[in-house]
């Protein structure tokens, strides 16, 4: 028999019948499963199974960027609409869809001669389960290499075998990380756990002495009497069950279809001979299609941020430039937090500050966050070197000479602000840019400050750098596109996710929270339990309480924003139950979680728990303590002023708001963010349910104007089908 | 509507159920064996007479599998006639077996029966059999699902009980079971075990600690922090939100100990009583069972309580004696303060914390007890209840006759 033709695979015969595959998907960056790679591995698996001159197989990759990153979500459409389908023939369909990659896995798996897998790079998801159905795997040996199952995080599941060979080859409880919350392995962990059988330098050659060494092409769920590891969910494993089922929930708040329905796929999959096993796991799979939560999360957390970060809303016909240096002027918090995720990057910094003494403070941030690194293990010395000799902290003004990008990180005063945009711009190149991470004062402001306003943008990083992954880019009146496009290379190449918003009070992100925390103060002062009002919130997905919210922000903060909007309003500004409670709160010393006092206290060691003085603060009775209506409270309150800054075009892509919701201040994630949220309510139940909430409580439930003309002219946020 | 009538009520004592407990080395078809010979033994009766042995059993699986009442029937001698079958409502399963009977009897359809139950806990651990309801995921994330301690513990951190109330409630059971011992009260219901060479083995509670105090029960350390602690502390919250947290106030000595017994019950029509030559010491009077919220699981006998005294139209005054199964202290200080019922009319003489609680045979165990003591102090009327796994409630009001 001759080899067939391949396009995805290069293979290679020696003499003794052993063929080495490489996978190497032609016009693609990164190897993934497209419908043609599918059919190819098909392919292979009859090869090897009708040529009996061959005797092994070692599978391995052709790309520098890793083995596979798993299916093509791409090519998933017709699957997806499948999948939501109502009809029985629709699910059945979709099930054939989805169980073809288990198909063709099983029949590489079982097509009688030995077949390993070289992992030189990543393998995720499908990469991860298509090696798993191999009877020997070897990863290289680099730390860069990463082994997982992910697809929680954009709620899918697994569905090519993972949740069925993971578990019956470490068993459920190591399993339980991978397929539950997504946590990928390195090389030596997954040996560790049983997940790979050898780490090598050269893992090709391992892997083909592993077939000339009589490796043997079965898998152990293939043998006779083979018992799953730590015992089957209604024996000895059903303890672990117990417990997982409450991690889960308590981890999730059973918010999230995906790893719920991965849970019941190995707890119905392991009581199951293995061929109906993956069949049960493909009909959850298709199960956790058909939820709005998946399709939303898919849409916003992985085709959405995949293509904001290539920077989708890049002003179009400007050069893309690479940035290679930058200036930060004021080395607080922000300003150290901002050097530091360049310098990271590779960006050479100009940290400035008025005291020497100031600008090494600042620089020492990234010094102690590069040494917890790497005692961490998770850095090493030189990359840690390289990015602190990246950093150059300095007084000195004219050092903004050479620099294409100045950030200004200074004390948010119109003062100060004036006085340093004025001085960095006598010392900066005509063509630089120049940006404010101001979160308050509006750029259309500061702009006027400047000599050249169409140079002029916001950066508004959120606090604390390093860990926050949403910048929002700030267009004032003037700004012109080639400072947005500056701004958004940087945010590009620090890794982090760009959206572009108009220059508003609080612009998008800060607006949206605002009345999150709102809410969670009126409800104080109407009486409502505040645990009920902290766990409410959670429930309704959200990671931190609104109190307890407030508190990391500090009491005196909000005070301080409370002062500023009522000067800003003038007597346009009602003071509300917010104002007595945080004003209050500042007038007795309590300031936070900074001082250990706050909505909750702080006691040193032990865990915070809520102050018992937020009584004092009740000034009415609650219209209601059902956790469901404290939940629409929350999340209506802010998906209502996303819809205003939608509607009056603060943001203007429907990506951006969702995908700046969730990284920016994680609203909800499994509803994909606070418009996808409003459009899986649906536009008019959800312009009903806020009307019944604007009766109650008062206006920050009105429904805009031009949220029901779109209700009333069947019009959407997203096109019908966005996703994929 | 035909009566129902109690002939008589009788019991193991209860081996504490563990590898040294004393009845550890009796099969549990052994202890049902001789609770059924027992009651056939002491009145001479003609078992031909029996339709029906209903046994409730929370673990039936292994020995306790394969019907373990038509089993008993045949294994105790009685006529091949004579049926048999195994129910499990949980914790309330000997109570349910009754209720079964009588409500066959009562219909017409059968004229005597036996109900009762079997439960060896320290040969079949709680939770051997399994089951979806705690361990799929697809049902037991939805139902909130938590152990039964977190179910008492949140009961307790609900309606504001302390460690202390529970602790004088748990030292006041060892006090009411020692003195009811000391006073003979169970003398009449119970039939002592005996070994494979007819030795008796045991013939009094062994699971009792009478010396029992406040200050001793302070050292025992929270059963439940620790599985709280893995989440099911929070799985509580996010169904009651409310709480900020849950205070872990149930130990061993303030909850039911795991013991070996069983017991059984004789019921039958005023006509079987007539022929059998046998005098009814009561009469059941109604019955009922409830659903109830399953996450805090153990707050439905209140429910049932109330359901059932509508249905016979009642008030809580009717009552003389009130028996609810000490699964934890805080479900009897809950129904207590729900139903507001005086310590000294409820669970008169001790319970489960004291003396154990054979799962699948308990409901019979402290009927049969209510039986004993309305005859002992010439009262009228008792009210029998439990609460059950999954949120439930079964409950019966009996007449002394």
């Amino acid at each position: 028999m001759s080899t067939p033709d391949f396009t995805c695979f290069q293979c290679e015969t020696d003499a003794d019948g052993l063929v080495t595959a490489t996978f190497d998907v032609p016009g693609k960056t990164m190897n993934t499963l497209t419908q043609a790679a599918i059919a190819e591995i098909e392919a292979l698996a009859n090869w090897l199974k009708d040529d009996e001159a061959l005797k092994g197989c070692v599978i391995t990759s052709g790309k520098d960027n890793g083995f596979c990153a798993g299916a093509d979500l791409q090519e998933m459409t017709a699957l997806l609409t499948k999948a939501q389908g109502q009809s029985e023939d629709d699910k059945r369909e979709a099930f054939k869809l989805a169980f073809a990659l288990n198909r063709v896995f099983r029949s590489l798996e079982t097509c009688g001669k030995p077949v390993a897998m070289a992992i030189n790079g990543l393998a995720l998801g499908g990469g991860l389960e298509w090696a798993l159905s191999c009877h020997y795997r070897v990863v290289g040996s680099s730390s860069k290499i990463q082994l997982g199952l992910p697809e929680v995080k954009v709620g899918l599941m697994p569905g090519a075998g993972g949740t069925q060979r993971l578990t019956r080859l470490v068993g459920v409880m190591a399993a339980g990380p991978l397929i539950l919350e997504g946590k990928s392995l390195r090389p030596q962990e997954a040996q560790m756990q049983g997940v790979v059988h050898e780490v090598s330098d050269d893992p090709v050659a391992a892997a083909k002495a592993w077939i000339k060494g009589g490796g043997k092409a079965k898998n152990p769920w293939d043998e006779d009497g083979f018992r799953i590891p730590g015992g089957a969910p209604q024996g000895k494993a059903g303890q672990m069950f117990m417990v997982g089922n409450a991690m889960l929930r308590q981890k999730t708040y059973a918010n999230y279809p995906a790893p719920i329905h991965a849970m019941a796929a190995v707890y119905e999959g392991l009581q199951l001979p293995f061929d109906r096993a993956l069949e049960i796991e493909s009909k959850y799979f298709v199960k956790t299609l058909a939820t709005p939560q998946a399709q939303n999360m898919l849409r916003s957390l992985f085709l959405s941020m995949q293509d904001l970060n290539k920077g989708a809303r890049r002003p179009k016909g400007v050069d893309k430039d690479k940035i290679e240096s930058l200036a930060v002027i004021g080395a607080g918090f922000m300003g150290a937090g901002i050097a530091y995720v360049a310098a990271k990057a590779g960006v050479k910094v100009v940290l400035l500050d008025t005291s020497q003494d100031n600008a090494d403070k600042g620089k020492a941030h990234s010094e102690t966050l590069v040494g917890k690194a790497v005692s961490r293990g998770k850095m090493s010395q030189d990359k840690a070197d390289a990015l602190l000799a990246n950093i150059t902290p300095t007084t000195d003004y004219t050092a903004l000479g050479d620099v294409d990008l100045v950030i200004e990180a200074v004390f948010e005063s119109r003062e100060v602000k004036e006085a340093v945009i004025k001085q960095a711009e006598a010392h900066m190149k005509p063509d630089a840019i120049l940006a404010s991470n101001t979160s308050t004062i509006p750029i259309t402001e500061l702009a006027t400050y400047s000599g050249r306003p169409d140079q002029f943008v916001g950066i508004h990083f959120f606090s604390p750098v390093d860990k926050m992954l949403l910048v929002e880019i700030i267009r004032g009146d003037k700004t012109g596109d080639r400072a947005i496009a500056t701004a958004m290379d940087l945010v590009m190449t620090v890794k982090k996710t760009p959206i572009v918003v108009e220059d508003a009070r609080g612009f998008y992100a800060n607006r949206c929270v605002l009345k999150y925390i709102e809410q969670g103060l009126s409800m104080v002062a109407e009486g409502v339990p505040p645990a009920l009002i902290e766990n409410a919130a959670k429930m309704a997905g959200m990671p931190v309480g609104p109190l307890a919210l407030q508190d990391e922000v500090a009491i005196d903060l909000g005070v301080k924003i409370l002062k500023q909007t009522a000067d800003d309003l003038g007597n346009a500004y009602k003071p509300g139950a917010v104002d007595a409670i945080l004003n209050g709160m500042f007038a007795q010393g309590r300031l936070g979680r900074k001082n250990g006092q706050g909505f909750y206290v702080y006691p040193k060691g032990e865990d915070k728990y809520l102050w018992d003085g937020l009584s004092d603060y009740v000034t009415g009775s609650p219209q209601s303590l059902d956790p469901q209506d404290l939940k629409d409270r929350f999340l209506y309150a802010q998906a209502l002023e996303a819809v205003r800054s939608y509607l009056s075009e603060i943001v203007t892509d429907p990506r951006e708001a969702d995908v700046g919701s969730i990284l920016g201040w994680g609203f909800a994630p499994w509803s994909g963010g606070v418009l996808s949220f409003v459009e899986m309510t649906g536009l008019e139940p959800f312009i009903a349910r806020a009307d019944e909430l604007a009766q109650e409580y008062g206006d920050v439930f009105a429904v805009p104007d031009g949220l029901r003309k779109m209700a009333e002219q069947g019009e959407r946020f997203y096109p019908l089908m966005a996703v994929a | 509507m035909t009566d129902c009538f109690i002939y008589d009520a009788v019991r193991t004592p209860r081996g504490r159920g563990k590898k040294d407990g004393a009845l550890h080395e009796i099969t549990p078809i052994s202890l049902a064996t001789q609770v059924l010979q027992a009651l056939r033994d002491r009145h001479d009766l003609d078992t031909g007479l029996v339709d029906d042995v209903i046994l409730g059993c929370v673990e039936p699986i292994g020995e306790q599998g394969a019907d373990i009442a038509r089993t008993a029937a045949l294994h105790a001698g009685y006529a091949e006639t004579v049926a048999g079958v195994q129910i499990n409502r949980f914790c309330a399963s000997g109570l349910e077996a009754v209720n079964m009977a009588a409500a066959s009897i009562m219909a017409g359809q059968t004229q005597a029966a036996i109900g009762g139950g079997v439960e060896s806990m320290s040969r079949l651990a709680m939770g051997a059999s399994g089951g979806a309801w705690p361990i799929d995921p697809s049902v037991a994330i939805p139902a909130y699902f938590v152990p039964q301690g977190i179910s008492a513990d949140l009961i307790a951190s609900k309606y504001g009980f302390s460690r202390q109330d529970c602790d004088a409630y748990a030292v006041e059971s060892q006090k009411r079971s020692a003195q009811a011992w000391e006073e003979g009260r169970f003398q009449n219901a119970i039939v002592p075990i005996k070994d494979v060479m007819g030795v008796m083995v045991l013939d009094r509670d062994e699971h009792m600690r009478p010396g029992t105090t406040v200050e001793g029960l302070a050292g025992l350390n929270p059963s439940f922090a620790m599985p709280g602690q893995m989440g099911f502390d929070d799985v509580a919250i996010q169904k009651y939100p409310e709480l900020e947290r849950i205070s872990h106030v149930h130990h061993a000595g303030n909850s039911s100990g795991v013991v070996d017994g069983a017991a059984g019950v004789l019921l039958g029509s005023e006509r079987f009583g007539e022929v059998a030559g046998l005098r009814p010491r009561a009469k059941i009077k109604g019955f009922a069972m409830i659903g109830s919220e399953p996450c805090i699981m153990l707050t439905g006998p209140e429910f049932v309580t109330q359901k059932l005294l509508a249905n016979l139209r009642m008030k809580p005054s009717d009552i003389d004696l009130w028996e609810l199964n000490e699964a934890f202290a805080a479900v009897v200080l809950r129904y207590m303060q729900a139903l507001d019922i005086p310590h000294d009319k409820i669970n008169v003489c001790g319970g489960a914390i004291a003396m154990g609680h054979p799962l699948g045979a308990t409901g019979a165990m402290i009927l049969g007890t209510m039986v004993d003591e309305l005859e002992r102090t010439g009262k009228s009327t008792a009210l029998v209840t439990l609460c059950i796994g999954a949120g439930m409630g079964v409950a019966n009001v009996i007449e002394r006759v």
